[in-house]
């Protein structure tokens, strides 16, 4: 039996982890299908029906402007979920290559690209976030792209490291020193033989990254930075909303909710995945 | 495109310093710390003084193990980068400093870049900005404050800053280590279970978020400690366990797994087969390797902790580095956001410096120290 048939097999014996996937691939569901299916608007207006709190027309009633929460959690949990999926995968492309080059590489090559590496670890990552957005000021202003470039522009230093390590260890094993005696390119033995038995732990780390980029992207969100419309924006209305007298607590409690029900499915699923790929791991 | 060139420039100089000999690693590396030193200390101390403590620096980088010296020697590379990126990339974004309402004439607008130090290229710009910094260890003037220097503006916001941050991490360390360490000693128990579980949602909750709900708690409902602002220790509490709690929930999923594995560890069994009691066993035989992970998680969770900050900041309406970090951001303001990101990059790379020699000191296996 393969690995990978190995882990399949011991994540389904994993409750959480099986328990997680199944929780996440509702959410999906719930925010790419039903907003069509109940006909749902996410930006019309209805003045009258300002603050409403959560009753059979609106079940998760309505925001300052009177549009239906319910339909804006899950417009806003798309654009959330694409773009923990995007900039995690930007960062992958970009982790891989360059771990991969510096684990299989090795000497000054591997020292020069690690520095680099360590410098852009040393700044706050939100800083470098901001730099970036900026480049887009003017022709992108709350849309996903730029969020999605600037986000993978700074997950991706993990990855190389991990990465790295994982390249660093398989590089002098008697299956690769078997491949260059066969006369295989860089190319083909990094690529062929090297990298796929990276795959556990580059599929465990994206899995985890994903929902660190979707907090990245709510604080850019309650920075007025973000993406329109995602749950991080709204979670960030729900908490300005918040005053001693009478607050519309289902604009910071849906949001919220959905937002860490999605978190913890993720974190759930990637720990499950980290113990069933884990070869060590006989659980 | 000078910013372009300005940007490949610099990453080709740090990316070449791998190229060198170990011996020219070791003069370079002792030169620049000690500079970078002399230039820290010069205000504060004085030229003798300061001279003094850079040569001993200095002396002392010359003797350093190998894997030292190359941090160090990358030190100095690494400000003069920090600052050409945030240049390149300021001068790419649109918009200028000295962009108004009513477009400036022409010749007002030379004499107010030639004033101000901010030519129309982002290389002249560079080369004004590190001469002023390295020769007059001078922030330059904020452009969209009038009559203030940055130097100003940051130093009331330093302070302020460094406690919520020093604060933050104690919490999260104490919470962290405390919570993980008696997780681990009975794994599967209920005490395991609820603080994993508190862990997790602690990861799984934006910090905004939390500082919001911590605020309706204590301060809405009990009534306990203020809403915002920052007027001694009460007011600081909320702000530095909303930026803690997601750092000390990592720290204890890693002092878990750290307990976990040491415990079954043949010293540790020796230990207790010597009859030494359970205490002494946990905390003076396996503390020390079981939370090494913990160790190495600290340079990250700075960042961490200072990234946070941003929104902690705007949320609590304390006046620390961070607003002035987003207010030079969008007024473009490229030296008010020069001087918070060497402070911010200063900061963390110091930290990690010291987390690295702590780290090589408690173990000293570790030939490279893993992520």
């Amino acid at each position: 039996m393969s690995p990978w048939r190995t882990a399949w097999r011991r994540v389904r014996r994993n409750r959480a982890a099986l328990a997680g996937a199944l929780l996440l691939a509702a959410i999906a569901l719930a925010c790419f299908v039903a907003p069509a299916l109940l006909a749902l608007d996410p930006q019309g207006t209805a003045p009258a029906l300002r603050h409403q709190s959560p009753s059979a027309a609106h079940w998760l009633g309505t925001d300052a402007l009177g549009r239906d929460l319910l339909a804006r959690v899950l417009v806003g949990g798309r654009t959330s979920l694409l773009v923990g999926l995007a900039a995690t995968l930007v960062s992958v492309a970009i982790g891989v290559a360059w771990g991969g080059a510096a684990g299989y590489f090795g000497g000054a090559l591997d020292e020069a690209l690690m520095r680099i590496v360590d410098f852009l670890y040393g700044i706050p990552y939100m800083f470098l976030v901001i730099l970036v957005m900026l480049l887009f000021a003017d022709t992108a202003r709350g849309e996903a792209l730029p969020v999605f470039v600037a986000l993978g522009l700074v997950q991706w230093l993990t990855m190389a490291r991990i990465v790295r390590g994982q390249v660093l260890a398989l590089r002098g094993r008697d299956f690769v020193l078997a491949a260059r005696a066969l006369g295989a390119s860089h190319a083909r033995i990094l690529f062929r033989h090297v990298l796929p038995n990276c795959g556990s732990a580059i599929v465990v780390y994206a899995t985890l990254s994903v929902p660190s980029v979707i907090i990245l992207e709510s604080y850019l969100s309650f920075l007025g930075l973000g993406v329109e419309l995602s749950w991080g924006q709204l979670v960030a209305e729900g908490v300005a909303v918040v005053n001693p007298i009478r607050s519309p607590w289902w604009l910071l409690v849906f949001p919220g909710g959905f937002l860490a029900a999605t978190l913890l499915a993720l974190n759930f699923l990637g720990d499950g995945l980290r113990d069933a790929l884990d070869p060590r791991g006989g659980r | 495109m000078s910013e372009l060139a300005l940007l490949v420039a610099a990453l080709a100089a740090i990316a070449g310093l791998a190229w060198l000999p170990l011996s020219a690693t070791r003069v370079l590396g002792a030169a620049g710390l000690a500079a970078l030193a002399f230039a820290v200390v010069r205000h504060p101390l004085g030229n003798a003084a300061a001279f003094v403590l850079a040569a001993a620096l200095g002396a002392l980088a010359l003797r350093a193990p190998p894997r030292v010296l190359r941090r160090v020697a990358f030190l100095v590379p690494s400000f003069a980068l920090l600052v050409a990126v945030t240049t390149a990339l300021m001068y790419l974004a649109p918009g200028s400093p000295f962009a108004q309402e009513r477009a400036l004439a022409p010749s007002v607008e030379a004499a107010l870049r030639e004033r101000y130090g901010v030519p129309e290229s982002a290389l002249g710009f560079f080369r004004i900005y590190v001469e002023r910094l390295v020769v007059a260890g001078d922030l330059g003037p904020a452009l969209k404050v009038q009559g203030r220097t940055v130097a100003d503006l940051l130093a009331p916001a330093l302070p302020v800053s460094l406690a919520l941050g020093g604060l933050s991490l104690l919490l999260a360390l104490a919470l962290g280590v405390g919570l993980g360490v008696r997780a681990g000693l009975r794994p599967g128990s209920l005490t395991d279970s609820a603080s994993m579980g508190l862990a997790l949602l602690g990861i799984s909750l934006p910090n905004f978020a939390i500082g919001a709900a911590l605020v309706i708690i204590f301060s809405l409902e009990l009534g306990w400690l203020p809403v915002a602002g920052w007027s001694g220790f009460r007011s600081a509490l909320l702000p530095s366990l909303t930026l803690a709690l997601p750092h000390a929930a990592v720290i204890a999923r890693l002092a878990r797994a750290g307990t976990i594995e040491t415990l079954q560890q043949d010293f540790v069994r020796t230990a207790r087969a010597k009859g030494l009691p359970e205490r002494i066993v946990v905390w003076k035989h396996a503390a020390k390797p079981a939370l090494l992970p913990v160790l190495s998680y600290l340079g990250p969770a700075a960042a961490g902790i200072l990234t946070g900050s941003f929104v902690v900041e705007t949320l609590f309406g304390i006046p620390g580095m961070g607003q002035w970090f987003v207010k030079g951001a969008i007024n473009r303001d490229y030296p008010v956001v020069l001087g918070t990101a060497l402070f911010y990059f200063g900061l963390v790379t110091l930290f990690n410096l010291v987390v690295d020699l702590a780290y090589a000191w408690l173990d000293p296996r570790t030939e490279e120290v893993a992520t």
